[in-house]
C-alpha cells in the first residue's frame, strides 16, 4: 500500500515527529511504499542539517536523512513555512541574498501542491502533529 | 475510519471530539499522551467503555510502556506496536488525526 506522511511538528517538541518516524519505518519494514513525507509548519525544522543535539540524544534530522537514503524517500519541506523559519537550500539562499543554506541531505524544498498530490496519489495520508 | 488521539484528555478536548465523531465500525488508536485516557478507573476510561460498544479501541504499547502504565490499562482495549499501527491504517480507508 502507498502511504503519505504529513509532519506538522518541529523536532524535540513533543513526540509527534518520533511517532511519524517510527510509523514510517514500520511501514517500510512491512513492505509498504512511502510516496512522500511532507514537512509543514514547524515540521520544516526537521530538515536543517545544522542541528547539533547532545551525543546521547537522537539526531532527528540525521535519522530522517538516513531513512530517506536507504529507501529513496521523497522528503519535502513546504517552501512558505521554510522561508518563515529560515530553512534554505542553495537556490533559495541565492535568491533571497542570504549568506548560507542549511537544508539537510535528502530533503528538498517545494510547494503545498506536493502535499495535495501526495493526498491524491497515496492510498492513505497519515498526519502527525501537535 | 481510523482515528488517532495523541494528547491526554486532561489537556485537550481532542479525545472527546474524537469519541463524538467515531461511528460504528471505526477504530480509535490512542498514541503518545493519548494513552492516559485508557487508564483503568478514570473518567475518560468510562467514556471509552461506552464507546467500545461500537468502536474498537487500541493503545500504542510502546507509549504505554514509556509512561509506566502498562499494568493500569482498562480491559477491552487492545495493545498494538508500530507495525500494528501501520496495519490499522492499512485496514481502514481513511485515517483521521485528532490534533
Amino acid at each position: 500500500m502507498k502511504f503519505a506522511i504529513l509532519v506538522n511538528e518541529g523536532p524535540y517538541t513533543h513526540q509527534a515527529v518520533d511517532t511519524a518516524y517510527q510509523f514510517t519505518k514500520a511501514a517500510l519494514e512491512k513492505g509498504h511504499e512511502i510516496f512522500r513525507v511532507f514537512f509543514y509548519h514547524d515540521g520544516v525544522n526537521n530538515g536543517t542539517r545544522l542541528m547539533v543535539p547532545p551525543q546521547d540524544d537522537r539526531n532527528i534530522q540525521k535519522r530522517w536523512s538516513e531513512l530517506g537514503e536507504k529507501h529513496k524517500l521523497d522528503l519535502v519541506v513546504c517552501i512558505a513555512a521554510a522561508q518563515r523559519r529560515g530553512l534554505l537550500d542553495e537556490n533559495e539562499a541565492k535568491r533571497q541574498g542570504k549568506d548560507g543554506n542549511n537544508i539537510a541531505p535528502g530533503f528538498r524544498i517545494s510547494g503545498l501542491g506536493q502535499l495535495i498530490e501526495a493526498g491524491i496519489q497515496a492510498d492513505r495520508l497519515v498526519t502527525f502533529g501537535d | 475510519m481510523l482515528h488517532t488521539v495523541n494528547k491526554t484528555p486532561y489537556e485537550r478536548n481532542s479525545f472527546d471530539s474524537c469519541l463524538a465523531h467515531a461511528r460504528k465500525g471505526d477504530a480509535v488508536l490512542l498514541i503518545e499522551d493519548g494513552v492516559y485516557a485508557a487508564m483503568k478507573g478514570t473518567a475518560p476510561a468510562k467514556k471509552l467503555e461506552q464507546a467500545a460498544k461500537a468502536v474498537a479501541i487500541y493503545v500504542l504499547q510502546p507509549d504505554v510502556e514509556a509512561r509506566g502504565i502498562a499494568g493500569r490499562i482498562m480491559d477491552g482495549v487492545k495493545l498494538v506496536d508500530y507495525a500494528g499501527f501501520v496495519d490499522l491504517a492499512a485496514e481502514h480507508p481513511t485515517v483521521q488525526a485528532w490534533l
